[in-house]
């Protein structure tokens, strides 16, 4: 079921997620992309149900492409944070599907917002979520300051994720993370053996 | 049931009219947890109780005395883990003067694993038991839900422990002092309580050692604060 973060920075924001896919006991895919494009500079990570989050990431995609082109511009994070909120709202009976809305524009540089089941829309300096995110609450609490750098925020987030998924069985393979900013956008990944070690007991 | 009273009338239908928390168990919600260091234990509980929405006590003391030097942090329910504490408190007590000799930790934790798999269908209790004897000196043993038993460096347990598992995981050294103990838990709960509504109050910490139990309270206000968000 996932474990997905997002961390803004000055620049811009971090996503992260986890990769493993889920029926039941069984790992469908252990290396799953969970974040997905949007936008040239916005992402979103999904969580919940596989089906529900495609097919609402794929309309939203398509919405928010039709704006830009009308607008003449890039979209802002917010509007496509609103175009999820909007759909996770209406359907909000009939869907599973926890997003955190991710990216950089012009008018408020990095942002993140996050969706939960239900379709609130929040925005917040940094956002966890998926089954995962219950385990790490304590340490993004402890651990997070306004103002790191970007690689600061690339290791927070990796060591949220390691941690996570090392005691969630709904989250596991490798992390997979991005940073976007005006530049653009640089996607890693960090095989199982190469993520931080914690103590285990 | 915690509360008896119910406003009773001819018509029958005042059970509906008394409140959500009248009608539910007490349960101590709970973020508990216990960390061995060289020389004893450290071990540390919130204290808020609840009956549904309502905190029946604010300042609730989920450390109980099972022995001189060995305690239970109790998490699930109120009455089964007062009961299985209270059985296991006389059967230690008994095995104690028997044996003439200050009982192990590892036979309390024993008595409340025997006890907690037994019944296991009919209670709802996750323990944490720890304590000092001098055959293997700082030991905390793990009774959750279900009854398996075991020993671990670290525990934490209660509905607030999901929430400081990354934090434990991520800075629990082995080989830490009295104090580095008492802030490391200190922190863990704080982070903990503020993230899980049945867990609150104030801070209640212990140390067990061969040289006895010192007992500490950390109040809501000296608790160490983290909402950046």
């Amino acid at each position: 079921l996932t474990t997905i973060m997002a961390v803004e920075f000055d620049d811009g924001v971090v996503i992260g997620a986890d990769s493993r896919t889920t029926t039941g006991a069984y790992i469908a895919n252990r290396v799953t992309d969970k974040l997905t494009p949007i936008h040239d500079r916005i992402f979103c990570c999904r969580s919940g149900s596989a089906a529900d989050t495609q097919a609402v990431a794929d309309a939203v995609s398509y919405q928010l492409g039709f704006h830009s082109i009308e607008l003449d511009e890039p979209p802002l994070v917010q509007t496509a944070a609103n175009l999820f909120k909007q759909m996770c709202y209406r359907y909000r009976e009939e869907l599973m599907a926890g997003i955190i809305v991710a990216g950089w524009d012009k008018r408020r540089g990095g942002q993140v917002y996050t969706v939960p089941m239900g379709g609130m829309l929040v925005r917040q300096p940094v956002s966890v979520g998926g089954s995962g995110s219950s385990y790490i609450y304590g340490f993004i609490d402890s651990n997070y300051r306004s103002g790191m750098s970007k690689e600061e925020c690339l290791r927070f987030t990796a060591e949220a994720l390691a941690l996570a998924m090392e005691r969630d069985g709904s989250s596991g393979g490798v992390a997979r993370l991005a940073a976007i900013t005006e530049a653009g956008l640089e996607r890693t990944v960090i095989l199982g053996n190469q993520l931080p070690t914690f103590f285990s007991a």
